[in-house]
């Protein structure tokens, strides 16, 4: 089971490092769960900015003791990824409660830094190429994309203008304004053909999640959702020479086998989006259209929370901002709410399945992780 | 590209920058064949797969045993962008800024710098691995043709060190090289050419027909004179954008067969600490120009010897002053490449000339050897081995150095 579903305020710079953001987000599920220290007896920590650090080095910091611990760098596949190692740890026994926590601070310069030696292969064979980052590399997905099914540059703005209405109805988004579909066309271009609204804005910020058994859950009288499916797949489809697809494609019948529902059965979702391009990608992979459908979907379907087919119900990191690898967490930790009737607002009425889809670490061309999880309320 | 106007010199001269220059050890094999004018990626050993990014392993059979080895340049375009934010000092300042990415034929697939007439994917293109302004090689499509200019094209001008529109000072102009390499130079439109020429007082073969041409000013200029050498540099150091030092001594024998140091005292004095004395006076004024626009200071070219990377004892004291050269060379590459002034060296096969008399052929003549200057200059190569002789050497010599030297030696 998932229960208490943490964010910390996200914020564009911080001075703090990222053990003072992972604190908060351990603070905070101790005070959501009534829980102290101690009983917290596992522990998965995602974090870009951690370094020298691993989360070993954290529960010193912390002054935790945990019993089961895992280090989880997976960038935007890692709170699927830490979800299906802790429940499976609970599952052994291993742990009781785990902590799943994920977060980054973002300083003035740090994220240049972060790009710069992201990876062996991007340091020796993309950086040196304009140094445009993340930006560069979805600009290449992006146009790619466009070209071969089609889509245009309204079909990318319906989903970040529906992403933002959701967003102003979530307290801790960063961006406060709402968003218009003449405000997103109109606005810089970054690395043709994405834009300034294609494109997160870095940020600091942290999330996180308990994962327990549902006995444990209900003596605690936690809210809780239940887990029902996960897949994680990695580095799917190598010799594609440009990436259209990733783990999901492989992996969806699995996925929606563990759960025995179909896709059309799913009342929200939450992609990993840090450019609307792989949102797209993943409905496609996830089975709600079929590959190369997705403009032809977006254009049938609103997104936003009370609208039909729900996307990114806070906002999505588009909206929210992109805290590092707490953006991989956004969703999950949104999911949960929605499951446990948390969304004030935003609650997408009658929600009973939520899927939650992560992407990370474009090492080089392409984002290598996959993996997704649909959770379901309670009583579904 | 227009000549570019009258710099105001109230306003900043830019300030050199370079593009991200941290490479894995591995990827520098990149480097060591574009430095050639080379595109060469690994290739298993066992199984044959190309890779890229470069690796320490086949992605294929996990064999470790992956050679660099020349590869087709033909690819597809798949997909471009025009970066107009960058996280980087360097390209911040030329922006917008064009990639692609590109599938080779010979397999993986490219992020790569893309020429101005590379539009539209899907479009074939021909790849080449270049040197950027860091001195590490990256990779840029061009359109599928030959003989494409780069010398007019914003971002690839940017990594080349094409002498049109630019300054340049050739240190010796009485030789048929110098005077090869100064009709060359104009050819490429050249804006100002200095010619050095040493012993003002007497007029040597093929001054006439320099005088003669717009472009050149004659300038007396003795490199084992430090005075003389510093009183120029105080002249014109802050204006040239390309040093070509071509001034030598060449005599033959080794050491058995002269008697006293005079004779190789004299090639030092030149060949080592002439290049010694222009850097020490020329360099300084070159790195702060590194980025002076479009026809910022960008290169200076040492004519060295094959005979620097292994003695020839025919010509053994010759020889020793041109691996000094060479070593010192090294030097002044890496004093230079913070303002991302190339550092081009050129180790010919012995020039057809009067001091190689005894020598068979085949030997490079002057107006190719200054072909091959000018060209990589152009084509941005920082290693040029004009002549069959010096292809043939620099082969033996990285294949088995010892061998070579008993080669030699025979």
């Amino acid at each position: 089971m998932l229960a208490a579903p943490v964010t910390v305020p996200y914020v564009r710079y911080s001075i703090r490092a990222a053990h003072w953001w992972l604190a908060r987000a351990f603070d905070s599920l101790l005070k959501k769960s009534n829980l102290s220290k101690d009983e917290i007896d596992g522990l998965t920590v995602s974090s870009f900015t951690l370094a020298p650090d691993t989360a070993i080095g954290l529960t010193q910091h912390l002054g935790l003791s945990p019993r089961w611990l895992d280090h989880v760098p997976l960038g935007g596949a890692s709170a699927v990824v830490a979800l299906r190692r802790a429940a499976r740890a609970v599952q052994a026994g291993d742990a009781d409660i785990v902590a799943c926590i994920g977060g980054d601070t973002n300083h003035v310069d740090s994220f240049r830094l972060t790009l710069a030696n992201f990876s062996q292969f991007a340091r020796d064979a993309v950086y040196p190429y304009g140094a445009g980052g993340p930006n560069a590399s979805f600009a290449f997905l992006t146009a790619h994309y466009m070209r071969v099914h089609g889509a245009r540059r309204e079909d990318f703005g319906k989903l970040c203008v529906a992403q933002r209405a959701n967003a102003l109805k979530f307290p801790s988004a960063l961006f406060k304004k709402p968003l218009t579909m003449e405000q997103y066309l109109a606005a810089r271009p970054i690395a043709e053909p994405l834009h300034l609204f294609d494109c997160v804005m870095p940020c600091a910020g942290a999330e996180g999640f308990l994962v327990l058994s549902e006995k444990r859950a209900q003596a605690l009288r936690l809210p809780f959702a239940r887990l029902k499916a996960t897949i994680e797949r990695h580095n799917a489809f190598p010799s594609d020479p440009v990436q259209m697809r990733a783990g999901w494609a492989l992996d969806r019948d699995d996925l929606y086998g563990q759960a025995g529902v179909e896709p059309k059965a799913i009342d929200f979702v939450e992609t990993y989006d840090d450019y609307p391009v792989i949102s797209l990608m993943q409905l496609e992979d996830l089975g709600f259209c079929s590959k190369g459908d997705g403009p032809a979907f977006v254009r049938k379907h609103s997104f936003t929370c009370e609208g039909s087919f729900p996307l990114n119900t806070s906002g999505g990191q588009l909206s929210v901002g992109q805290a590092g690898a707490a953006g991989g967490f956004l969703g999950m930790v949104e999911a949960i709410r929605q499951l446990t009737g948390e969304a004030g607002e935003r609650q997408v009425k009658g929600a009973k399945f939520g899927l939650v889809s992560g992407f990370g670490m474009i090492n080089y061309d392409r984002g290598l992780g996959s993996g997704a999880a649909i959770l379901a309320a309670p009583k579904a | 590209m227009q000549r570019p106007k009258r710099k105001n010199p109230v306003l900043r001269t830019r300030l050199p920058t370079l593009p991200p220059a941290a490479r894995s050890r591995v990827a520098l094999g990149l480097t060591a064949a574009a430095a050639l004018g080379r595109f060469e990626l690994q290739q298993c050993r066992d199984c044959g797969t190309v890779q890229y990014p470069p690796r320490e392993a086949c992605q294929k059979c996990l064999s470790v045993v992956l050679d660099w080895k020349a590869q087709p340049t033909e690819g597809e375009l798949l997909a471009q962008t025009v970066l107009h934010h960058s996280n980087d000092l360097f390209f911040r300042e030329r922006l917008p800024w064009r990639l692609g990415l590109v599938k080779l034929a010979c397999g993986p697939t490219v992020v790569s710098h893309l020429h101005e007439e590379i539009k539209n994917p899907p479009m074939k293109v021909r790849i080449r691995a270049m040197l950027d302004r860091a001195g590490q090689a990256v990779i840029a499509a061009l359109p599928d043709k030959e003989n494409c200019d780069m010398a007019d094209d914003r971002q690839l001008r940017e990594f080349t060190c094409d002498p049109k529109h630019r300054k340049v000072l050739v240190t010796d102009g009485k030789t048929a090289l110098g005077q090869a390499l100064i009709k060359e130079l104009v050819s490429a439109k050249t804006e100002i050419v200095w010619v050095g020429y040493a012993e003002p007082w007497k007029k040597f073969a093929g001054f006439d027909e320099l005088e003669k041409i717009p472009q050149v000013t004659l300038m007396p200029l003795d490199v084992t004179d430090s005075k003389n050498v510093r009183e120029l540099a105080a002249e014109i150091a802050g204006k040239v954008d390309i040093v070509v030092n071509n001034a030598e001594v060449h005599r033959s024998f080794g050491i058995g067969n002269r008697q006293g140091v005079e004779t190789a005292r004299a090639e030092m004095d030149v060949n080592y600490f002439g290049l010694l004395r222009l850097a020490q006076e020329f360099g300084p004024a070159m790195r702060s120009r590194g980025a002076d626009g479009s026809s910022s200071a960008v290169a200076w070219v040492n004519l060295l010897s094959i005979y620097a990377l292994a003695n020839f004892p025919p010509h053994g004291t010759f020889s020793a002053s041109k691996a000094a050269a060479h070593s010192l060379a090294q030097c002044l590459r890496a004093e230079m490449r913070p303002a991302g002034v190339r550092v081009v060296n050129v180790f010919p096969g012995p020039i057809d000339d009067e001091w190689n008399q005894l020598l068979p052929p085949p030997k490079v003549a002057p107006a190719a050897l200054a072909e091959a200057i000018v060209g990589a200059l152009r084509e941005g190569i920082e290693d040029v081995y004009p002549g069959d002789v010096a292809q043939e050497w620099l082969a033996r010599w990285r294949d088995n150095p010892k061998a070579l030297e008993r080669e030699l030696s025979a």
